[in-house]
């Protein structure tokens, strides 16, 4: 991992965009998966039977 | 509550759906055309506006944007309606979406075979197009936000939120990318310059991908998959993960297009570290597609739309697993610039797109004209051609980008390249150029079998008409959150909220990146040897851009052994400083030109564009007759000149004033050169006599567009070149 090494030591000021990247993802992915843990089982289900509701649809002849 | 009925507008749906089939020949042809011209480069000698350089973008915008782009809004406008339970907010604005779209697309397909070209990958149309293409954009954002916002169905399916994202980023993409000053109606520099253009390019570029050929994809996928195989999507979880998750990412990955470029390394290794993240979403979303068919992989033995759509989303799984590899540093040294990438790329457009976008046609169409598909074996057949065809197209051009990578960078025990001369790895993959070409004209013939089926299909079918279709009216219930209402289920009932959060998802990445590149100036450290080009080279350089040069040849010599030890001296970002727009191109079909300068004689050069095979024998490049033969047309020198200077090119007064005088004499200069050698002398003389007796007028050959051409290469590389190469011009590194 030299290569690596090499070059983040070439980048002034390295130390804090480490943080900032953890920050950011922690942050972000946090959200994420709260928002998605905490949706109830029933909202799921609507939300993943609207491509299939074709009840609305009506025939032309009616 | 109250009941409202209304119609679905299915007639802008079917306008889009045959656009999709019209173009989607045309660009597949003209992709067949360039193929057969790798085995016969001179298939279109002679006509300018047939040759290679210039035939290629039209091939790839016409595959992006006018088979991709028209099935995309056929989708999009079928299933948003369906989703939202309203009719499309505007149906002026649906009409001008697609009138536009197409007269964007016809404007395309005329100025680029007349080499009106910005020459930026994937964003080569002037700015007046640009400027149209703006324009309808924003029509279809504006309609398709009118239609959520008069919706009856509360909240927004996942579809919607990839619909949402495509329009947003495709817009910030576009804009920034096409920025430009103009020079003239068709004519127009970028303000950008060499590794910040590239570096804005590839940020577009990238996401070109990501946001026109991927986004709106997993829109479709997300509705249409889970249609066909009358199931709900696999896991909704999932897909809310693969959303967010995959927007945030996707938009930091450009630069893994620039590794060992000239851009600094800290984006190229932020580049990298996203590209390999991305493999997480993208997988998730593949997952997500194929177990849709959990329980229902019975039906695909039948059932030629999920067929279709199965072989679609396991080309999406593999063009992301390849995506991440190749952004690797190692893996990337020997597929960049090789035909491995030209693979890669058609796993995604021949099956993630083609193929989705074929599910797609044969489940609406019988759907919408009320009948059924008028041949399954047909459609069978189209399956299995056209995924034959995806194969022996790819595999022989991973072998090709293989093969010739590994001799390019293969080295005696001497120090010396086993294959100096570049036409000998050419030569090497010339039978893989042939079974690509196969592969392809398998593809478009399934292609056409297709066309005749849905032809067959409708024909046979009732009238199209709108669907009528019945819902209650969204009762208000205001923009505040409900009490016990969660945050994420407010926001996946505001659209306009959920507009904003993806736009801040996609722009962190872009502005990290960016920003710093055109802001901080140790980025590109000057070179004070470069200077900006002469009034002559700078037409000769317009003359490159014109002829699609870049999409053959690149000009971007990576810091490797052998690439130095072929071409000299690796590449630096100061030397681009003056270069707008950069030209470092992404595909070595033949050898880099960064270096080119000096290396041949004036002469090498006028008989190489005249007839390539005579001085390099077995050369894949078709001539370039009309160069030579062209009155050059310099009259716009001191206006370029001009909008170089806004831009930051350092063109005094006097530069300006001396042009015309300068261009006259560089040119002259050359011409003095040509007669060294006694073959030109006789046939420049013959052709004079012969115009004076004739009493034809003669144009000199100063005047030709050639000698700027000439000017521009023999400057190429110069301004840093270290070692003068005095080997002979015969040896065609």
């Amino acid at each position: 991992m030299k290569i690596v090494k090499q070059h983040m030591e070439s980048i002034e000021g390295i130390a804090t965009y480490p943080m900032i990247s953890l920050l950011i993802f922690f942050v972000f992915f946090t959200l994420l998966f709260w928002w998605v843990f905490t949706t109830s089982k029933e909202r799921i289900k609507e939300m993943e039977e609207m491509p299939l509701d074709d009840q609305h649809q009506k025939p032309f002849d009616q | 509550m109250e009941i409202q009925q209304f119609h679905y507008d299915n007639k802008i749906v079917q306008k889009f759906l045959y656009a999709t089939l019209l173009w989607g020949v045309v660009g597949m042809l003209v992709g067949l055309l360039l193929a057969f011209m790798f085995i016969f480069p001179n298939l279109t000698d002679g006509i300018s506006w047939l040759s290679f350089g210039r035939l290629r973008p039209l091939h790839t915008n016409a595959v992006i944007f006018a088979f991709v782009g028209n099935a995309m809004f056929a989708g999009v406008y079928y299933s948003t309606q369906r989703l939202l339970k309203a009719r499309m907010f505007s149906d002026w604005m649906s009409n001008f979406n697609f009138w536009g779209w197409q007269a964007i697309i016809v404007a395309a397909a005329i100025t680029l075979p007349l080499g009106y070209t910005s020459s930026k990958e994937y964003a080569e149309l002037e700015w007046p197009i640009d400027l149209a293409i703006a324009a309808v954009w924003v029509v279809f954002g504006w309609n398709f936000i009118g239609t959520m916002l008069k919706r009856r169905q509360r909240h927004l399916y996942v579809a919607i939120w990839f619909y949402l994202a495509t329009i947003v980023t495709v817009a910030v993409l576009h804009i920034f990318n096409s920025l430009a000053l103009p020079v003239s109606a068709m004519k127009s520099y970028s303000v950008y310059a060499g590794v910040q253009d590239a570096l804005v390019q590839w940020w577009y570029g990238h996401n070109a991908v990501a946001f026109f050929l991927t986004t709106p994809f997993l829109g479709l996928m997300y509705y249409f998959v889970p249609k066909a195989a009358n199931r709900p999507i696999y896991s909704y979880r999932l897909s809310i993960v693969h959303f967010w998750s995959l927007i945030f990412i996707y938009i930091w990955a450009g630069p893994h297009h620039l590794l060992y470029s000239s851009l600094p390394d800290w984006a190229q290794n932020l580049g990298v570290a996203f590209s390999v993240m991305l493999i997480a979403p993208s997988w998730g979303g593949m997952i997500n597609g194929l177990l849709t068919l959990r329980g229902a992989w019975d039906k695909v033995r039948t059932s030629p739309v999920l067929k279709f759509m199965v072989v679609a989303i396991t080309g999406y799984g593999m063009a992301t697993f390849e995506g991440p590899m190749l952004s690797l540093k190692n893996i990337n040294a020997i597929a960049h610039f090789s035909d491995w990438i030209i693979a890669h790329v058609h796993v995604g457009a021949l099956a993630w797109n083609g193929f989705l976008i074929f599910g797609m046609i044969y489940w609406l169409i019988p759907r919408m004209f009320k009948t059924r598909l008028h041949s399954t074996p047909m459609a069978n057949f189209h399956f299995w051609i056209g995924t034959l065809g995806i194969i022996l197209y790819a595999l022989p051009m991973y072998v090709a980008g293989f093969t010739q990578a590994l001799m390019w960078k293969e080295f005696n025990p001497d120090g010396t390249l086993v294959y100096g001369n570049f036409l000998e790895t050419v030569n090497e993959i010339m039978p893989m150029y042939w079974m690509r070409a196969i592969g392809g004209t398998m593809y478009l013939v399934g292609t056409l079998v297709m066309l005749y089926n849905i032809i067959a299909t409708v024909r046979s079918g009732s009238k199209l008409e709108d669907e009528l279709a019945e819902a209650p009216a969204l009762a208000r219930i205001g923009g505040r959150r409900k009490a016990g209402e969660k945050y994420h289920t407010w926001l996946e009932r505001r659209p306009i909220q959920l507009t904003l959060l993806a736009t801040v998802a996609i722009l962190i990445g872009g502005i990290i990146q960016i920003i710093p590149t055109l802001l901080v100036k140790s980025n590109i450290p000057t070179i004070t040897s470069v200077t900006p080009y002469t009034p002559l080279e700078l037409e000769g350089r317009d003359l490159y851009i014109r002829e699609g040069c870049v999409g053959c040849h690149s000009q971007m010599v990576r810091p490797f052994r052998s690439e130095v030890e072929r071409y000299g001296e690796y590449a630096k970002a100061g030397e681009f400083v003056y270069d707008h727009p950069f030209l470092w191109g992404s595909k070595r079909t033949g050898p880099d030109l960064l270096r080119v300068g000096g290396k041949y004689s004036d002469n090498w050069h006028l008989n190489h564009f005249y007839d390539p095979q005579s001085t390099s024998s077995g050369s894949i490049m078709p001539s370039y007759k009309w160069l030579i033969r062209n009155k050059h047309d310099r009259s716009a020198a001191v206006d370029k000149m001009r909008v170089m200077v806004t831009l930051g090119v350092p063109y005094t007064e006097e530069d300006i004033a001396g042009a015309e005088a300068s261009m006259d004499a560089q040119a002259a200069q050359i011409e003095k050169n040509l007669y060294a050698d006694p073959e030109f002398v006789r046939s420049y003389e013959e052709e004079k006599t012969y115009a004076q007796q004739n009493g034809e007028e003669f144009i000199e050959m100063k005047d030709r567009e050639i000698v700027a051409m000439i000017a521009y290469l023999q400057r190429l590389g110069t301004d840093i070149k270290i070692e003068q190469n005095t080997e002979v011009a015969s040896e065609n590194r």
